[in-house]
């Protein structure tokens, strides 16, 4: 068990390293979080009732724009310059070494969001509780995120007009998360309590992690071939 | 067992479909315009005037029956691209492409059905409810499958990719339609539910339910049509296609 | 033994090649030779099986390649004419993250020295980006020195060398060849290794 993780292992590592060499790309992603979860505030008022309210919303469509701003340089430079061929040849499952890369992606673009929301919650005014649920609520669904965005990475991989298309696949399929997501806070203020989000949130967690990486490498071979 | 087998993998080659659907054309738009002439005909004429709706309800013989083959075709898009996978079959692929965008009109025509009635009964042309968000959904599936293989040059590629979307599509339709319903219910949006079935009177079934078969005689029927257009652009250079086009 | 029989290639709507069958044999190697855009790199990406051919079918060992992928893989060393380097990474970085992800746990000393006999010295350290052309193919060829294959499918390896490291590749090869391995390679250079066989595309 442990020989066989030792190449995923690799595969973290390695994405971790080259991410440490670009810290800009990272520090870029959680900029553009910071900034357009920010410009809400100022397009709608500063009405600290109307703010509470769309807070969890806010904060939800802002990671999610963020994780897809980082998404197309998923696959790419490693398509680019031969490295997604060498990985496809490895006498190691490649599914591994995808997921590798995807857990790599969410340590660089989605831990950071979720650790910087609870500091953008407070200038929504949002309470100690909702700002824990909003967190924990990040904390399970922006690895959903990176999960089915890999997918999408992965078949508009190489294509005219990438980035784009990449958004208007990807978008429709984030919906759940983002329902759910978002709605355990105002759930919880409605007085409903966010344990059923928070569960079917967790199942979706459970679901894409099973299945993402496996369908994401089909079409990796599919963009190789 | 095995001799039918065989027989379907026969026609399975776009050189022996192809003549197959230019001769099945013809019987399915004729179905296709006999069953709209009726459904019609019942939908506008012989269905009674609604107590309540007046006779701007009448636009749901075209609503609902648009909405039910939307959702349909794209789980026949899904069938399809399973098939390929599967079996490698190059005509599956033709047939999840020319699906789509019936799929997508379809889906398109029922959102704009869908504001044509709501703007006299909800006083709004769009109400955050949960079968038309979905349905909006589903209409952004189909628009991402067609940019797709659209985006995709190499035409064994574009039909691959397009059945892993088509399938993680199908797997995500019902967890969005949950989703989007729970949502719904969470916010107590306009809960106006769109179609009461026991209310609903037996000529008005039956005219929807004609309708229904009307569209998928045409669905079957345009995109047969364009499976041998399909057919055509990827075989240019192959000998029957030469050789039909002497003839 | 890697064998092929009835290969059929096509890239868009042209044929690139038909009906090609051959044998590659224990300690022989196969030169592809052909004009630009004849199908040699289509052909190595079907021999390593990164595509699947149109028509036919390849077999290592007799068992076809898509039935027991990791298998073939672990025998097969695959150099294409990308780089597969990240520039960002030093080379001893490229070489110990790019083998462990294939499974092969490298002593950094060892990769020092591979990287020695191909005469980076002093480059070890440096990110590739700073290289050469001809210095980063050395370090993509020093996989050739760590990583144990029965069969080198190399595409265009003498590209950008100079005298010195094409002699040693030569060496390298014939090593391989001697000790049971087999080769194909594309070249557009004269080659100056023993004359194997040759499919002309």
């Amino acid at each position: 068990m442990i020989r066989l993780l030792a190449p995923f292992r690799q595969s973290v590592w390695r994405d971790l390293l080259l991410a440490a060499r670009h810290k800009t790309e990272i520090i870029t992603a959680l900029f553009f979080f910071v900034i357009v979860v920010n410009l809400l505030p100022l397009g709608i008022g500063p009405d600290p009732d109307l703010l509470r309210k769309i807070a969890p919303g806010a904060l939800w469509i802002g990671a999610l724009l963020a994780t897809l701003l980082g998404l197309q340089r998923l696959f790419a430079p490693d398509h680019a310059d031969g490295t997604l061929e060498q990985m496809a040849l490895s006498p190691q499952s490649f599914t591994l070494l995808v997921a590798g890369k995807i857990v790599a992606h969410w340590l660089v673009a989605g831990l950071p969001v979720v650790l910087i929301a609870p500091l953008l919650g407070v200038q929504f005014d949002l309470s100690g509780r909702s700002l824990f649920i909003l967190t924990l609520s990040l904390l399970l669904g922006t690895p959903i995120l990176s999960l089915i965005g890999a997918v999408g990475a992965a078949l508009t991989l190489g294509v005219r007009g990438g980035g784009a298309l990449l958004s208007l696949l990807i978008l429709p399929l984030y919906i759940p998360a983002l329902i759910f997501g978002a709605g355990a806070v105002e759930a919880d203020l409605a007085g409903i309590g966010p344990d059923g989000h928070l569960s079917l949130l967790a199942a979706l967690l459970v679901v894409s992690t099973f299945f993402a990486p496996w369908v994401a490498t089909v079409a990796l071979r599919v963009a190789l071939e | 067992m095995n001799h039918s087998l065989v027989n379907w993998f026969k026609f399975a080659s776009p050189a022996s479909f192809y003549p197959l659907a230019g001769r099945l054309i013809p019987y399915f738009a004729t179905v296709a315009v006999a069953l709209l002439a009726a459904g019609l005909w019942i939908g506008l004429l012989v269905a009674p005037t609604d107590a309540q709706q007046g006779e701007g309800y009448r636009i749901i013989f075209v609503h609902v029956p648009v909405s039910w083959m939307s959702m349909f075709i794209y789980c026949v898009m899904a069938f399809w691209a399973a098939l390929g996978l599967s079996f490698n079959t190059r005509l599956s692929g033709m047939m999840t492409s020319a699906l789509a965008p019936t799929g997508a009109l379809f889906a398109f025509l029922s959102l704009w059905t869908g504001a044509l009635w709501g703007k006299p009964m909800w006083g709004a042309w769009w109400v955050w409810d949960a079968r038309l968000t979905s349905q909006l959904i589903l209409f952004f599936l189909y628009l991402g499958f067609i940019a797709l293989q659209a985006a995709i040059d190499d035409p064994r590629r574009a039909d691959k990719a397009g059945a892993i979307l088509a399938l993680v599509g199908v797997i995500n339709v019902p967890i969005i339609y949950f989703s989007v319903q729970w949502w719904n219910t969470l916010h107590q949006g306009a809960s106006v539910s769109m179609t009461k079935a026991p209310s609903m009177a037996h000529t008005m079934l039956l005219g929807m339910l004609l309708m229904a078969l009307a569209f998928w005689a045409y669905t079957i029927a345009v995109a047969l049509m364009r499976v041998r257009c399909i057919i055509l652009e990827r075989e240019l250079t192959s000998e029957w296609v030469k050789k039909n086009a002497m003839e | 033994m890697l064998s092929v029989s009835h290969l059929t290639c096509q890239r868009g709507e042209r044929v690139l090649f038909q009906d090609l069958s051959f044998e590659l044999p224990q300690c022989q190697w196969l030169q592809i030779a052909g004009a630009n855009g004849a199908g040699k790199t289509s052909l190595l990406r079907i021999l390593s099986g990164l595509s699947e051919p149109v028509e036919g079918r390849v077999t290592w060992n007799g068992t076809p390649l898509r039935e027991d992928r990791e298998a073939f893989h672990a025998d097969l060393l695959y150099l294409g004419h990308q780089g597969a380097l990240k520039e960002e990474l030093t080379p001893l970085e490229n070489l110990t993250l790019s083998l462990g992800m294939e499974g092969f746990e490298v002593p950094e000393t060892t990769a020092v020295q591979a990287l020695h006999q191909f005469g980076l010295q002093g480059r070890e350290q440096l990110p590739v980006r700073f290289l050469s052309a001809g210095q980063r193919r050395r370090v993509l060829l020093c996989r050739l020195l760590l990583r144990p294959a029965r069969l080198w499918i190399l595409d265009e390896p003498y590209t950008a060398l100079d005298i010195h490291a094409v002699g040693f590749l030569s060496g390298l090869i014939e090593a391989h060849l001697l000790g049971g391995g087999s080769a194909v390679l594309t070249s557009h250079q004269s080659m100056t290794l023993s004359p194997g066989m040759c499919v002309t595309l």
